[in-house]
């Protein structure tokens, strides 16, 4: 016992004194629930880095929701790297801070996004309400949970995957696919300001029928409680969510890390890392691993947001802000 | 008749009332804190050798007695001056500065936290000063001083102003009447009379700057192993799921608060009996 406290005393002291390492380092800032992920990936990248350069890297992590962390970062965070769930959060970094160029999205293969997910719904064991598709999510006695699309990234996908599911259905008539949406929008019972606050109220608050979130995060969700046996729908019609990378010029000039910077978020891009990708169930680009893990991910018809909506700019003025479209929605379904 | 009637009622109204009051603080008060424990044992006593080995946990126990370490002796020796000045001397904006020492505990922690945020960061007036000497406030341990420096700093000044005031200032001026110097004065005299109020403001200090969330979460950034304080941490372990880590975490702040609590109490003691 006094040998373990004396150990432990040291690793202590050891842990607090080590901070300030000769090694370079990379402050990787991500969105708040990549944390297993990089934790497995970071590991990989060291090595791969070590045998090209024989450079030892240190790699730190910051998670939070993306646009607390893009603001971290406008106010001084030295963050080399962005790994964000939504780009508007790196354009922010642009607009507000100049930190990068406006052209970040063309430095990288696939609009800077080396992996991406979708929505999809988690539902109770055996699908109870038998929810296959957007629209039966109105069905009559449906309670849905998802985050706030005014806080949340993740719902506002969830809107947008909605609405686009709409139009289609209802051949471009928008105040149909309105009026559908207002209906849905109506049936949240909790709007929690996150991904993982939605995540409680549904698993261990038992709110709702049907929670809605990132594939990625519900197949999650399915491994971490397997007593439940909640089960995945992947709905036929969806939005295509981007996960946009990006190193920051400003802050990697001033930390002597450009090389590094660049080379991590390259190495994501590669098979090894693409691996690990599809494990957290997120879907790839690399061929290889597409035909490996073909059987995680069901067939759904994707759309993109500029697609079906414009630039992220005009979907923020049209539906987000405040007093436009989402707060009518909400307003009229209240009534 | 009556009396006897009074007597009677007494009977058990008093064990009824005790007895409330002992479920109410067991249920308010001993459970919760024991559930705590159980919590953070349910992982068994590997399982929370291995969170606390965990590098990113030692590494905010560090943080958080570094803060601590660097809040008290500044608070104390802030505390004992300000003091000193409202004490001893009287001068225009006494009472202005005395009413300005509470302004921590009247704004809420997230926006002193905000308040920093914005002098020193990189919009901040300071932020081309700070950046050509490539010092770095916000999002670094300097910025977790600042803040909780900041939110604890009343507590000294608040437990020795009215004990100043009320000891007076003859045994000073007689003293000074005898040749003592400033210093000495101050490490004969008023030490010694205000020595267990000062420890008693060092405890308060130490248990809100150990404890302390909101000012610290918005000045922090959150880099595990970087600028992550234990209450920090207790929160993103639960964002992990993994809840036994956060237990832990959250038992190792209770015990030091339960210890502060001790020793608080023996310095209450301690206090009474001198008076």
């Amino acid at each position: 016992m006094m040998q373990n406290t004396k150990k432990f005393t040291l690793l202590l002291l050891a842990a607090v004194l080590a901070a300030p390492v000769t090694a370079k380092e990379l402050l990787n800032s991500s969105y708040d629930i990549a944390r297993e992920l990089f934790a497995e990936i970071n590991p990989l990248f060291i090595e791969h880095y070590k045998q090209q350069t024989g450079e030892t890297l240190e790699i730190k992590q910051s998670h939070g929701g993306s646009s607390r962390q893009a603001q971290a970062i406008i106010q001084g965070l030295r963050a080399d790297v962005v790994t964000f769930n939504q780009s508007t959060d790196i354009d922010i970094l642009h607009q507000r801070g100049n930190l990068l160029p406006a052209d970040w999205r063309d430095r990288l293969a696939n609009n800077s996004s080396p992996y991406y997910s979708t929505m999809a719904f988690l539902v109770r064991k055996g699908n109870p309400k038998q929810i296959s598709s957007w629209a039966d999510l109105t069905k009559d006695g449906v309670g849905l949970v998802f985050p706030n699309p005014k806080t949340s990234g993740n719902a506002r996908y969830t809107y947008l995957g909605a609405y686009g599911d709409a139009l289609a259905r209802f051949d471009n008539d928008e105040q149909k696919a309105q009026q559908w949406l207002q209906t849905f929008l109506s049936r949240v019972v909790v709007f929690d300001t996150g991904g993982r606050g939605a995540t409680t109220s549904f698993v261990d608050r038992e709110l709702g029928d049907v929670l809605i979130t990132f594939e990625s995060e519900v197949n999650n969700i399915i491994a971490q409680y397997p007593e439940q046996q909640f089960e995945r729908v992947v709905p036929p019609t969806n939005v295509l969510a981007e996960f946009p990378v990006a190193w920051i010029d400003k802050n990697i000039q001033r930390n002597g890390t450009e090389q590094q910077a660049k080379a991590y978020l390259t190495y994501l891009y590669s098979k090894e890392a693409q691996q690990v990708l599809a494990r957290y169930f997120y879907r790839v680009h690399n061929p290889d691993v597409i035909e490996a893990t073909k059987a995680q991910f069901p067939p759904t018809s994707l759309f993109t947001v500029e697609q079906v909506f414009g630039s992220w700019e005009q979907v923020q003025q049209q539906h987000f802000a405040s007093g436009a479209l989402l707060d009518k929605l909400l307003a009229q379904g209240k009534r | 008749m009556s009396q006897t009637s009074l007597n009677s009622r007494q009977r058990w109204l008093r064990p009824l009332l005790i007895s409330s009051g002992v479920v109410l603080t067991l249920l308010l008060l001993v459970v919760p804190l024991i559930f705590i424990f159980v919590a953070a044992f349910s992982a068994g006593i590997g399982g929370v050798w291995r969170n606390l080995a965990e590098p990113d946990m030692l590494h905010a126990i560090g943080l958080t007695l570094l803060v601590a370490g660097l809040t008290v002796p500044i608070n104390l020796i802030f505390g004992t001056l300000i003091a000193w000045c409202v004490t001893r001397f009287s001068f225009p904006g006494r009472r202005l500065l005395l009413t300005l020492i509470d302004i921590p505990f009247a704004v809420s922690p997230v926006v002193a936290g905000l308040l920093y945020l914005l002098l020193y960061g990189s919009n901040g007036p300071f932020a081309s000063l700070l950046d050509q000497h490539d010092v770095q406030l916000m999002f670094a341990w300097p910025g977790l001083v600042m803040v909780t420096v900041f939110v604890s700093c009343p507590f000294v000044v608040r437990e020795l102003v009215p004990l100043m005031s009320t000891l007076g200032t003859e045994q000073e001026e007689a003293a000074v009447l005898l040749g003592a110097s400033g210093w000495q004065v101050f490490w004969h005299i008023t030490l010694p009379n205000i020595r267990w109020a000062l420890l008693y403001g060092v405890i308060l200090t130490n248990a809100r700057a150990v404890g302390e969330f909101g000012a610290v979460s918005v000045v922090s950034g959150t880099i595990r192993g970087q600028t992550n304080t234990l209450p920090l941490h207790i929160e993103l372990l639960q964002q992990d799921y993994n809840t036994a880590g956060a237990f832990i975490a959250a038992a190792l702040l209770t015990l030091i608060a339960i210890a502060t609590l001790v020793v608080k109490a023996f310095l209450q003691w301690k206090l009474a009996r001198q008076e």
